[in-house]
């Protein structure tokens, strides 16, 4: 009987194993809500991958990409919204705006960067912050799913990032001059050929870890919450309060997260740019 | 042959919590003691721990998500 229960719970297991999965993952369907059961699954189209230069690339709309056209449609309702109504003394909705963009140019930008760096990279800081910031949120809301919390969304703002950084070194140094700074000075000459391998990976490895922290600080939060209630299935159905308030609780911790995470991405990116661009000369 | 998978994706994800766990431990030590001795730099001290958890805790998951590759393929 022992036996049975643990082959029941095993199958039961594989099966909310399988939920997870479906739900933290990308795919082709979307939840929408409907008035008979729950959800209604609506298939989105799917575009027929096609080759360029013998890379195929696959087009089709899944529910990430719609996360993430809604994010920008929604940011660009905000700047909408806000175009009319900036003042010296703004109020409601245009401060709040106000108060982050401040405090990215004022906190992060000018703390890293300098005065004239600010000026330069801000917009760009801002709509990092904003867009990771609204993907985000945007998972925690029913019916939304993480756009954030798939590597290929990191890796391409990541990619963002470091083609941002070895352009802000490169136009401050020039082209030429970038490369020679990858060697330290002061090191004897059998050494450069070392240093600069090590330098090479120091750049391509700091983007690498803003793609993986991003992308693995919101897997995780999702995969606890739904582990979580999946535990109601695989033991018994009277853990629920326990269960549900553990979630509650991992939820308001996600939000939390959401929000580090979207200023840890901006922080770290404007710190690579300010090292490259104030130096140390 | 495939139980080993599970097995090392358990412990690798124990592990890493081990790690990250005892590096944010100190952190919040160290932030602790310097608030108490400098209480008006407590903004800044905050600031810098956050930084700091945040950048700890990303190694941590890297170990994670390692720890998941492992335990679904």
């Amino acid at each position: 009987m022992v036996a049975e229960h643990a082959a029941e719970a095993g199958n039961m297991g594989q099966q909310v194993g399988h939920m997870i999965m479906h739900h933290i993952t990308n795919g082709p369907h979307m939840e929408l809500p409907s008035y008979n059961d729950f959800t209604n699954e609506v298939h989105l189209p799917h575009i027929p991958a096609f080759e360029i230069l013998g890379v195929t690339i696959d087009m089709s709309i899944t529910r990430h990409v719609v996360m993430m056209i809604l994010a920008a449609v929604l940011l660009i309702l905000m700047g909408l919204l806000i175009r009319r109504k900036i003042a010296i003394v703004p109020r409601g909705f245009t401060s709040l705006v106000e108060s982050f963009v401040l405090f990215i140019r004022d906190d992060i930008a000018k703390t890293t960067m300098g005065e004239a760096g600010a000026r330069r990279y801000t917009p760009y800081l801002c709509s990092t912050f904003f867009f990771i910031l609204t993907c985000n949120l945007l998972g925690l809301v029913p019916y939304g799913s993480t756009a954030t919390s798939n590597v290929s969304v990191t890796a391409a703002l990541a990619f963002m990032s470091f083609l941002m950084i070895q352009g802000a070194g490169m136009r401050k140094m020039g082209v030429f001059g970038y490369f020679k700074h990858l060697i330290p000075p002061g090191v004897p000459w059998w050494l450069a050929p070392v240093m600069v391998v090590v330098e090479l990976m120091g750049v391509l490895a700091k983007p690498f870890a803003l793609c993986i922290r991003l992308f693995a600080n919101m897997v995780a939060g999702h995969a606890v919450i739904l582990s979580l209630i999946g535990l109601i299935f695989v033991m018994s159905f009277w853990v629920f309060p326990l269960t549900v308030a553990f979630g509650a609780f991992m939820y308001l911790l996600e939000l939390f997260v959401a929000l580090l995470q979207a200023y840890i991405f901006t922080m770290l990116t404007s710190l690579f740019i300010g090292l490259l661009i104030v130096g140390e000369h | 042959m495939e139980g080993l998978a599970y097995l090392a994706a358990g412990l690798g994800a124990g592990m890493a919590v081990i790690g990250g766990g005892y590096g944010i431990g100190r952190l919040a030590d160290a932030a602790m003691h310097g608030t108490a001795r400098q209480p008006s730099a407590s903004n800044d001290i905050r600031t810098t721990m956050i930084i700091a958890a945040a950048l700890i805790e990303g190694v941590t998951l890297f170990a994670e998500v390692v720890c998941i590759m492992l335990a679904v393929k």
